[in-house]
């Protein structure tokens, strides 16, 4: 109904509608990122704020709310949607909220476009930013990440709630009059979460009425894009769709999500620091000898998690090739050195030959020297100390000149002593890849040089220690008695030098 | 004139009197603060940008939106810091967010300050047993405050009376323009604190209400 309304009142309010419903966008979009919002206030009008706020403008988000408007405005029956949901890592998904941007009929005629219409419209985005941060969307989507991400979808017609669930709450953001009509901005969310967390822990299939009935086509017709929605987390435009956003205002890049996943690094570190007694391949990678951490560079190679793995029963099968191919250790202690022999013979004729392609996936583990360890002066071979596993720590290899890990070996294919330290002492029944393996565990940081003794052996031996001498009875009698002789002479010292308590008194009040 | 007045009513645990009240005074001034004015030779004016902040609370499980800008973020806590002192330990109080505009009056007459909103927010402080009971507080009042939020908006939007926009001479009769990057409408805060007696004492921001009794 234009009536009254001039061309030039007419032209401003639809340019108001349209930066309305673009910034309403943003707005929600935004506040479903994951991280908090701060923009600057200005004293000098940039001439690019709409509705004097600083708002941010995210390019794919401004694209697709294009695109979902088509070139119309919100009016009458066509009312423009904003639909949050979430979605889980494992495809579940679920509609959280849907904010609509309305327009009924009941007109304001008297109402001044440019000024009063104008201001109400701030006054209703700043509502918007307000109300954004209260539904229960807001802390989901301030926690997602790994288990779940927030999707937004814009659409453009009639509004669709059916997806929020029984007893959805809505809650009124404003309303602005206007010559044309009253806008009206409202959000539909859902209460019922329940839904959700019956969910996660479903393996069954999602039930096909959500997916698919989900979404229906609006009825503007087009097509609506195969996918649930788009991400609430700003990425770099692709390039096809780089030229579509030259006519957008320029934005600024908003922070992503935190969709983060431990680095690989992070992952294997994690894993090191636990090494289930068990785990026959992981043994030796907390290897104490010299304290030094194996940091695999492939995530499966280094740290086995069950005994079948093939990269580990290469491990294992080749070393005692090995173990009989390599030359004798200088060796330090003898008698540690006899024992360190004697595991290895009794174990090396078990193995059995193996492929060796695992072992040039071995060649890519690197050995890091562990922190606030001092490295050897003497070369100190690991079978010269009394080690579990000594028997098959490498001969020869302890020096980092010879160190297979940090200089690997030429030729893959013969039996590099590279897999030497990655084996594992072979129970006494074992005699496959599978075997499980009873691992004394070196505490980091151990000290092996000067008490050659394990934690067990260290808690055994001083268990029962001697009674302090200052607990034992004669002799605290004997203090009491000489303390009771002493009494008199203290008081006589004390009484001589009152004044000075006296004064030490007062002069603490 | 009628003074619009709006009541709301929160019960907080005495760690979360400050964070609730900033929640819901900055919610409130979000709403009642403009761009700086600039004003141009024609008699027009050009209004500068507002931006915004989300200020998650410590003690509470609510995030706000407040204006960008640290010197009005500062005499807002001034004055919540003052009426959380007084009002030490558990009991009653209000806080009083009164918007007002300033009418000139001819000599030996003072100006005037007349409200035209006013927002009392009653606080009942409670002190809990537990941590378990806490945590519990935590989550309902910030989902009362979400609640006082939307009440807020609610009154907000039915765009009752506000003051007409004034010309360059006048403006200090109704936006407060001390700040440098925004501008509020003329308000004042002020406090009561209601002791275990039930009897009320009135006690008043010393700064503020100078500006009233000026001659």
């Amino acid at each position: 109904m234009d009536s009254g309304l001039s061309p030039q009142d007419k032209k401003d309010l639809d340019k108001f509608i349209k930066f309305f419903a673009l910034k309403t966008v943003q707005v929600i979009v935004q506040a479903r990122l994951g991280e908090k919002i701060c923009t600057r206030s200005s004293s000098s009008p940039t001439g690019s704020d709409w509705f004097n706020l600083a708002i941010k403008d995210i390019p794919e988000v401004t694209h697709e709310a294009k695109k979902a408007l088509a070139g119309q405005l919100p009016g009458i029956g066509r009312s423009m949607c904003v639909e949050i949901s979430l979605k889980t890592s494992e495809g579940d998904s679920m509609e959280l909220e849907t904010w609509c941007l309305e327009m009924n009929e009941k007109c304001d005629k008297d109402i001044k476009v440019s000024y009063t219409v104008y201001n109400r419209l701030s006054v209703l985005l700043k509502s918007l930013l307000a109300i954004t941060r209260v539904t229960p969307a807001y802390k989901l989507s301030r926690k997602q990440g790994h288990d779940y991400v927030i999707l937004y979808r814009i659409y453009f017609g009639e509004v669709q709630l059916n997806g929020l669930g029984e007893g959805f709450q809505t809650v009124r953001v404003g309303v602005v009059g206007t010559p044309v009509g009253t806008v009206t901005l409202t959000c539909a969310y859902r209460t019922n979460l329940a839904f959700m967390s019956n969910r996660q822990f479903e393996r069954s299939a999602p039930i096909m009425g959500i997916i698919v009935d989900h979404f229906v086509d609006p009825p503007c017709g087009g097509q609506r894009p195969a996918n649930m929605g788009h991400p609430c987390n700003y990425r770099a435009t692709d390039e096809d769709d780089g030229g579509q956003y030259a006519g957008c205002q320029d934005s600024q890049e908003v922070c992503t999500t935190s969709f983060s996943t431990s680095p690989p690094s992070q992952l294997y570190a994690s894993r090191l620091s636990y090494h289930p007694p068990a785990l026959a391949g992981a043994a030796e990678l907390c290897h104490p000898a010299a304290n030094q951490v194996l940091h695999a560079g492939k995530e499966h190679g280094g740290v086995v998690s069950g005994p079948a793995q093939p990269p580990h029963g290469a491990d294992a099968q080749l070393t005692a090739e090995n173990a009989a191919n390599t030359p004798g250790s200088s060796g330090d202690d003898a008698g540690l050195m006899h024992s360190g022999e004697r595991r290895k013979r009794r174990d090396e004729g078990r193995r059995s030959l193996s492929p060796a392609d695992p072992v040039e996936s071995l060649n890519a583990f690197t050995r890091k020297i562990g922190a606030f360890v001092n490295k050897p002066s003497t070369p100190i071979t690991a079978a010269s100390l009394d080690l579990p596993f000594a028997a098959f720590a490498p001969r020869g290899l302890d020096t980092e000149d010879n160190d297979p890990m940090v200089q690997p070996p030429d030729s893959p294919p013969c039996p590099s002593p590279l897999q030497a330290s990655l084996h594992s002492q072979g129970s006494e029944g074992s005699g496959q890849q599978d075997d499980f393996v009873m691992v004394d565990f070196r505490p980091a940081f151990s000290k092996d040089d000067l008490l050659p003794m394990d934690l067990g052996t260290f808690y055994r031996e001083f268990q029962n220690p001697p009674q302090l001498a200052s607990l034992s009875l004669h002799i605290s009698s004997q203090s009491m008695a000489d303390d009771l002789d002493s009494l008199p002479e203290k008081l006589a010292v004390y009484e001589k030098n009152i004044d000075e308590f006296d004064a030490f008194v007062d002069m603490l009040q | 004139m009628n003074c619009r007045s709006e009541v709301l009513e929160v019960t907080v645990e005495a760690r979360q009197v400050e964070e609730a009240m900033l929640a819901l005074l900055h919610t409130i001034l979000l709403h009642r603060s403009s761009g700086k004015f600039h004003y141009k030779k024609e008699g027009t004016y050009s209004i500068g940008t507002v931006g915004t902040i989300d200020i998650d609370c410590d003690f509470i499980d609510f995030t706000f939106v407040r204006v960008s800008s640290e010197e009005l973020d500062r005499v807002i806590r001034k004055a919540v810091s003052e009426f959380k002192d007084a009002l030490s330990g558990d009991g009653m109080g209000q806080i009083s967010l009164e918007f007002y505009q300033k009418k000139k009056s001819r000599w030996p007459f003072s100006d005037e300050c007349i409200p035209w909103e006013v927002w009392s927010i009653k606080v009942n402080v409670v002190n809990l047993a537990n941590e378990q009971e806490r945590q519990i507080c935590r989550e309902k009042v910030g989902e009362k405050l979400g609640e006082k939020v939307i009440n807020v908006v609610e009154v907000i939007n039915r765009h009752e009376y506000l003051p007409k926009m004034p010309t360059q001479s006048e403006v200090d009769n109704v936006f407060d323009t001390s700040l440098k990057d925004v501008q509020p409408y003329l308000y004042k805060i002020t406090y009561q604190i209601t002791d275990s007696l039930g009897t009320s004492v009135s006690t008043t921001m010393r700064r503020l209400i100078k500006d009233t009794l000026a001659l």
